[in-house]
């Protein structure tokens, strides 16, 4: 039996992995900004066979609510052992060149926030001595491009500090997953036009649940993005620069 | 992999559709455009499509909302598949009243087709399970309909089609089964009116009979086959759960379906078991969806697609219309792949645009190839229309207008019900060439 706490419980990823983890009959505490959305969730995840399901509305932007948001957590679940962070926002690029202000908030809530959450989260399983921490990064942080480097740079960012959270807390037994999915039909993606490399969101939560499961360390999901990134990452920069992707 | 294009399963005709994914029960329909719903796009020709409008799809609407694990009553958002049901439902020993023969369909897509299933003759049609219903008309409305709230609009959205408004959400009973498995009894046969007599003799001790018909046999072999009756295992038996491994991966440029191919599959296909009867337990999968092996086997008719045509002949004309069609198919050489044929019983169907009625129901596959397709089909509309059948709407591409009239004789009684903004390529289709 498995507690987890999920940040960013609307997303249709999300949505998903949760649905795995209530057939396995885990306890879920839900976070995110709308009541009735979760509402709807829940009485899903109950049907599937969750033993638990919890309901917490938050903004992640609203960072000085963390803590007490997971005290809660603990309260209502009587403990935590995985957070699963799914919650982000894909920036308009144009808007983000034409405003810091603008960019800075895309950045606030693609990883900032969940560098408020996770430097809480880790303090508290490190000192338990075990836990699981699995965050949705994406590919798009390998290589800063034109068409979404706010985007790109926020997870970019969040890739980084989960690494490096990663290295500190093997010794206490913590575990540290990124989660680097390609292209997915979801909500965020709706105006896009979907090609060949375009994933289902069941597919990706498939994906998720066995990487934890498996407690790898990072996951490109499917699989092949990895094959894709590792070309892009070794065009060489003064090629790279002139492309336009 | 996903092409976002709702296309129809046939696809023929082959248009690429605007989408809207209508995800949350709470959320408004679009404003301002005329809309179809679609559930899983798992219909044939045009009744899923709009090709003057947008699609308003239910593929992200599907959630759970309620189960009673007690009673078997189960309350989910229209874009639940039958698939999604099952594996929910059937570990406990559930089971659906009513399945077609995929069960990649959505119950909101069940619901607007009535669809039926190879119990039909005990069981009825889709919508005789349904206890209750949601749908939201454009205008912002939500109405809950059951046969005793709402009748009106209850009786028009079985099998209306998706023109009454969005299914948001639908309940339905479930039925009791002991386990997983079916017990099976194939029969080959050699001739139609064998077929007629295996059906009849199967009524009442088999839940589930339906036949698979050479279509290339002529003479006094027309219509022979293998005819399979089964019911629900009783005994503790677990066959283990065939997994999906096949798929046709890629669009191949020509259709794979040819005289050629046809004539070797229709020939071993006969042929494939030596004995006249064989008996064997399978899991409910390979027995209810056979084609739900291959994961988008419709790719193999190639980019130009196929139609299907199901015809349903009332009993007195039962054995000389499927006689008449298939001598026609025959004459034509254009056999089909798949030709399937039941006898529906006389459970009345409760929608009033329902295909399910008493009577011998034939549903064939043509790759499309052109106006010789199209030729041919309109031929088989006429014997149908001769006889006092009807057409499967969620398999047609083609019938002509005036026979649907005569085919769905309550059509002008459910117009008053349709919503002002919903439109379908379909229903344009039957009601512009009358
Ligand atoms: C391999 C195969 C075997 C089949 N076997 C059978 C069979 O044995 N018996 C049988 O009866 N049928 C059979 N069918 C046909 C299939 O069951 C029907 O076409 C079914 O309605 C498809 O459901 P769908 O979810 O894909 O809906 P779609 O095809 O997307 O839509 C079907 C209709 O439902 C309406 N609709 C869908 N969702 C909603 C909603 N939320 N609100 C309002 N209207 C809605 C659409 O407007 C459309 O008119 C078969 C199809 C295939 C591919
Ligand atoms: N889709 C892709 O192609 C793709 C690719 C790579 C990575 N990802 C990442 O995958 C994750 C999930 O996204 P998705 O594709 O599932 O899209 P989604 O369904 O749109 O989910 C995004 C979720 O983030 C929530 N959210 C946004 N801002 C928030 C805030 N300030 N506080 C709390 N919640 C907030 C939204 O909540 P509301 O419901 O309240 O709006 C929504 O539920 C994201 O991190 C995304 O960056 C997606």
């Amino acid at each position: 039996m498995k507690n987890w706490l999920i940040l960013g419980a609307t997303s249709a990823i999300a949505e998903e992995v949760m649905r795995i983890w209530a057939g396995r009959g885990y306890k879920l505490f839900l976070v995110a900004r709308n009541q009735d959305k979760m509402d709807m969730i829940k009485a899903d995840l109950g049907v599937r066979g969750a033993s638990q399901v919890e309901t917490y509305v938050l903004d992640a932007n609203e960072t000085t609510k963390h803590i007490s948001m997971l005290d809660e957590a603990d309260k209502r679940m009587g403990h935590i052992d995985g957070v699963f962070v799914a919650h982000g926002t894909l920036p308009d690029q144009k808007a983000c060149e034409q405003s810091y202000d603008v960019a800075y908030q895309e950045i606030h809530t693609n990883a900032l926030s969940v560098i408020s959450l996770l430097t809480e989260v880790a303090n508290r399983f490190e000192v338990r001595g075990h836990g699981d921490i699995a965050v949705i990064s994406s590919v798009a942080g390998d290589r800063g491009r034109q068409s979404n480097y706010v985007y790109g740079a926020a997870k970019a960012l969040l890739s980084s500090f989960l690494q490096g959270l990663r290295n500190r807390l093997v010794k206490s037994n913590v575990h540290v997953l990124t989660i680097k999915p390609g292209f997915v039909d979801t909500p965020m993606t709706a105006e896009f036009d979907k090609g060949a490399l375009w994933a289902s969101t069941e597919q990706v939560a498939q994906g998720i649940v066995s990487a934890v499961d498996k407690q790898r360390n990072e996951a490109y999901l499917p699989g092949f993005w990895w094959a894709i990134m590792f070309i892009i990452k070794h065009v060489p920069e003064f090629i790279f620069k002139k492309l336009s992707m | 992999m996903m092409a976002k294009q709702y296309v129809s399963w046939g696809r023929y005709p082959y248009k690429q559709q605007k989408g809207f994914d209508f995800s949350w029960r709470n959320q408004e329909l679009p404003e301002n455009t005329n809309f179809l719903p679609q559930g899983n796009a798992r219909s044939y020709g045009d009744s899923c499509m709009n090709q003057n409008g947008v699609v308003v799809s239910s593929r992200k609407l599907n959630r759970f909302i309620n189960y009673d694990q007690k009673t078997g009553l189960i309350r989910c958002e229209a874009g639940v598949t039958l698939n999604q049901i099952l594996d929910l439902v059937e570990p406990h020993g559930w089971f659906l009243h009513v399945t077609p023969g995929t069960k990649f369909v959505t119950v909101g897509g069940a619901l607007a087709n009535d669809v039926h299933g190879k119990n039909h003759h005990v069981a009825g049609s889709f919508g005789c399970y349904v206890t209750q219903f949601e749908i939201m008309r454009s205008d912002g409305t939500r109405m809950v309909c059951s046969p005793l709230e709402n009748a009106d609009y209850f009786a028009a959205t079985i099998g209306g089609l998706g023109l009454t408004g969005f299914i948001v959400w639908v309940e339905l009973n479930l039925k009791k089964v002991e386990n997983s498995a079916v017990n099976v009894e194939n029969i080959k046969y050699n001739s139609l009116s064998e077929f007629f007599t295996l059906s009849e003799d199967s009524e009442e001790d088999y839940e589930y009979t339906v036949a698979w018909v050479d279509c290339l046999a002529k003479g006094e072999q027309a219509g022979r086959g293998h005819f399979s009756r089964a019911n629900h295992a009783k005994n503790q038996v677990k066959p283990s759960r065939p997994k999906m491994t096949l798929s046709v991966p890629i669009d191949p440029p020509l259709s794979m379906i040819n005289s050629l191919t046809l004539k070797a599959f229709n020939s071993l296909y006969y042929n494939r078991q030596k004995e006249e009867r064989a008996y064997s337990t399978v899991h409910y999968d390979p027995f209810f969806y056979p084609l739900d092996g291959i994961k988008n086997w419709n790719r193999v008719y190639g980019p130009k697609g196929f139609l299907q045509f199901q015809c349903v002949i009332p009993p007195e004309n039962s054995e000389s219309a499927i006689r008449e069609i298939l001598e026609r198919i025959s004459a034509a050489n254009r056999g089909s792949f798949l030709a399937v044929l039941k006898v529906f019983g006389d459970v009345p169907s409760p929608g009033l645009l329902s295909f399910p009625r008493p009577g011998a129901t034939l549903a064939l596959d043509f790759p499309y190839q052109g106006t010789k397709t199209l030729a041919l089909l309109d031929q088989l509309d006429d014997v149908v229309f001769q006889s006092k059948g009807a057409i499967y709407p969620a398999k047609d591409a083609h019938m002509s207008g005036s026979h649907y009239n005569q085919y769905y004789p309550k059509v002008e009684q459910f117009k008053q019900f349709i919503d002002p903004a919903i439109s379908s390529s379909f229903w344009s289709r039957v009601m512009e060439e009358k």
